[in-house]
């Protein structure tokens, strides 16, 4: 609709002769203007499918050796030597024990830290070196990260090669990008939001809590998914800090040794047989399935906090 | 002294329950005493009872990490020792060969796998940290020479024209700077990355040090991506373990060696009884001593070593001779009782 929009004005501006522009070199550059955005538009529309292509393409492929391998055994036994018994329950469990750990860690710290950049601290030196800081922690590559919670976490704390070390290291992986997008929606609150709700008699504290967090909240939401989306596939620091391949037990506690997903299926990927490599493509239709699940539910609570509001 | 006690006791009972107004049927010391005896033996019963599956059913946790080589045994290994122990944790981490004995040598895990022997530096921080340990080869590997399935011109090549092709500095660009009468066609390197054992162990036999290669080949870490590589380029030649080949028999030719006696094919034939000279290699766990002494971490080492043979062919490897498992066995259970015995004193 824009398109044939801007393609319409394109022509009207050419040819109405009622246009009151100064002759027709004018028209010229307004037409001129009008084939670039058009050009434009065109070039975002191709790259914009181009990226959904991409997607279809590998979950094509992924889909076309993986799906037969998808079915209730694969989801409940633990990896085996055999493909026909192998499966990524230890795996599942894993992923899943380790996201939600991430999510009770990483998010009260990296929202409560944002409120407290963009809302309460003095904007002075210190402030802004801790901005740029956080800033260029969130491009630092994920296998420093690896290093740093093994260095921490596993060796310094003594956590071991636990749930609690491979949580605590995707959080600090993540934080950076939750702070960063929870302040970038905090600022798109209207300040005149903040005065009425202060005009009113509510303290800076209530503001905050009951009128600022709740309005930000589906932008913060929006950056949280896309964190935890990335924690959910990451690799390197898992096996930096030490998760196991082979594990045939559920972990119990935070302080049990684990696998994740994307371990068992780089481990899949690199074995000689062909069937293994099948395995792989089904696990990442499960990991997948997985990412898709929490954007869904993501978006499900983002459009009632919205309609709420 | 202890009947008496025990009459003042059901005489406390029985007055205690006439108090509280139940109606208690007044029984005889006699079936008081049966009752006692009764609770007694279920009591002992019970408790043998946890004995005797204490003793059938290991508990414990066993740690195994290192090489992503041998990582496919121990977890069949694993796989079958749980199925027989299912109350002991066995976990398998890939952290390559040199990563792994990182971490067996910082006491964290018990078992390191390895594709290739201890390096001197490691042996040397083991004896500084006191840490004792055991090296058990579990299988043989045969490192294949592979060619693309449409080269007809390659029928075999000795040890002097592999050293000649992948010696640092070596000035082989054409096929037909290794044999004379082969094409003028340029010839295509596949190896696996400087972090592999596959790499030390190639470079130490080939070319006599471990680590010295020519550099200027396709190098990946990821054995699958030379198999591709090899298998979609007519002029390709590369190495890797006899796994991958006998997954991919179909896209490609493996290259007869000669050592001297004849050109050898690696099989599962003669790289078990030595023929297959001297691209065969052993493959290595690692047992820290220590870990002996608890029941399980030496129940599974005993039950690896029992069965390595068979899981190491499912997997793709070959089996030792059957006496160098015996061997190792022995060694385990004189190692092992030495350390109970100084854990006594």
């Amino acid at each position: 609709m824009t398109r044939r929009a801007i393609n319409n004005q394109a022509g009207m501006g050419a040819s109405n002769p009622l246009n009151l522009q100064p002759g027709a070199q004018w028209a010229d550059c307004l037409s001129r203007r009008h084939r670039k955005a058009a050009v434009f538009s065109r070039v975002c529309f191709a790259v914009t499918w181009m990226a959904a292509a991409l997607l279809g393409l590998l979950f094509y492929q992924v889909s076309s050796d993986g799906l037969r391998w998808l079915d209730w055994q694969f989801l409940s036994s633990f990896p085996s030597r055999f493909p026909e018994r192998a499966g990524i329950k230890s795996a599942v469990v894993g992923t899943l024990y380790l996201i939600g750990l991430v999510i009770v860690i990483a998010i009260p710290i990296g929202v409560g830290a944002g409120l407290y950049l963009q809302e309460f601290a003095t904007k002075n030196r210190l402030s802004r070196l801790v901005e740029l800081n956080i800033a260029n922690l969130a491009g630092v590559p994920s296998i420093v990260y690896g290093i740093i919670g093994l260095a921490i976490f596993v060796r310094g704390f003594g956590l071991e090669r636990s749930l609690i070390s491979g949580a605590l290291t995707m959080s600090l992986l993540i934080m950076p990008m939750i702070i960063v997008v929870s302040r970038e929606a905090i600022k798109t609150v209207p300040l005149s939001t903040r005065h009425a709700a202060l005009a009113l008699g509510a303290t800076r504290w209530q503001t905050t809590w009951s009128h600022v967090l709740p309005t930000a909240f589906p932008g913060i939401l929006t950056g949280i998914i896309l964190a935890l989306s990335r924690a959910i596939g990451e690799t390197a620091p898992l096996i930096m800090i030490g998760a196991l391949t082979y594990v045939a037990f559920l972990p119990e506690g935070p302080m049990d040794s684990f696998t994740a997903l994307p371990i068992q299926i780089y481990n899949w990927v690199s074995r000689p047989q062909e069937e293994f490599h099948q395995l792989a493509a089904g696990a990442i239709i499960v990991l997948l399935g997985l990412l898709l699940l929490m954007n869904a539910t993501a978006i499900f609570i983002r459009y009632r906090a919205e309609t709420r509001l | 002294m202890f009947v008496g006690e025990n009459k003042s006791m059901k005489n406390t009972l029985i007055d205690n329950f006439i108090w509280k107004g139940i109606k208690m049927k007044k029984y005889s010391v006699a079936v008081y005493w049966a009752r006692c005896f009764t609770v007694f033996c279920g009591l002992l019963l019970s408790f043998s009872a946890v004995n005797v599956y204490a003793q059938t059913s290991l508990r414990g946790t066993v740690s195994v990490d290192g090489s992503s080589t041998v990582f496919p045994i121990s977890e069949a290994v694993a796989e079958e020792f749980l199925a027989v122990h299912p109350r002991v944790r066995v976990t398998v981490g890939v952290s390559g060969t040199g990563g792994g004995f990182k971490k067996f040598l910082a006491g964290e895990v018990d078992i390191n796998d390895a594709s290739r022997p201890i390096k001197d530096q490691e042996r040397q921080l083991a004896e500084q940290k006191g840490i004792d340990f055991l090296e058990l080869s579990v299988a043989f590997d045969g490192l294949s020479v592979v060619v693309n399935k449409d080269n007809d011109w390659v029928d075999s090549l000795t040890v002097t024209e592999l050293k000649k092709i992948w010696q640092p500095g070596s000035t082989v660009q054409l096929w037909s700077d290794v044999r004379g009468h082969w094409p003028n066609k340029e010839i295509d390197l596949y190896g696996p990355g400087t972090d592999s054992g596959t790499f030390d162990y190639f470079t130490d036999t080939i070319n006599g040090k471990s680590g010295r290669s020519r550099p200027d080949y396709t190098a990946s870490e990821d054995d699958n991506a030379l198999v591709r590589g090899v298998s979609g380029d007519v002029n390709a030649l590369g190495y890797f373990g006899f796994a991958y080949y006998s997954a991919n028999k179909d896209t490609l030719k493996i290259v007869p060696i000669d050592n001297g006696q004849g050109p050898v094919t690696p099989s599962a034939q003669t790289i078990n009884n030595g023929s297959y000279a001297p691209l065969s290699r052993p493959l290595y766990i690692y047992v820290r001593s220590a870990a002996l002494g608890r029941s399980e971490a030496k129940a599974f080492v005993q039950f690896y070593l029992e069965n390595a043979a068979q899981l190491a062919e499912e997997v793709g490897y070959i089996a030792m001779p059957d006496k160098l498992y015996q061997q190792a066995l022995e060694r385990i259970n004189s190692v092992s009782q030495r350390t109970v015995d100084i854990s006594v004193n």
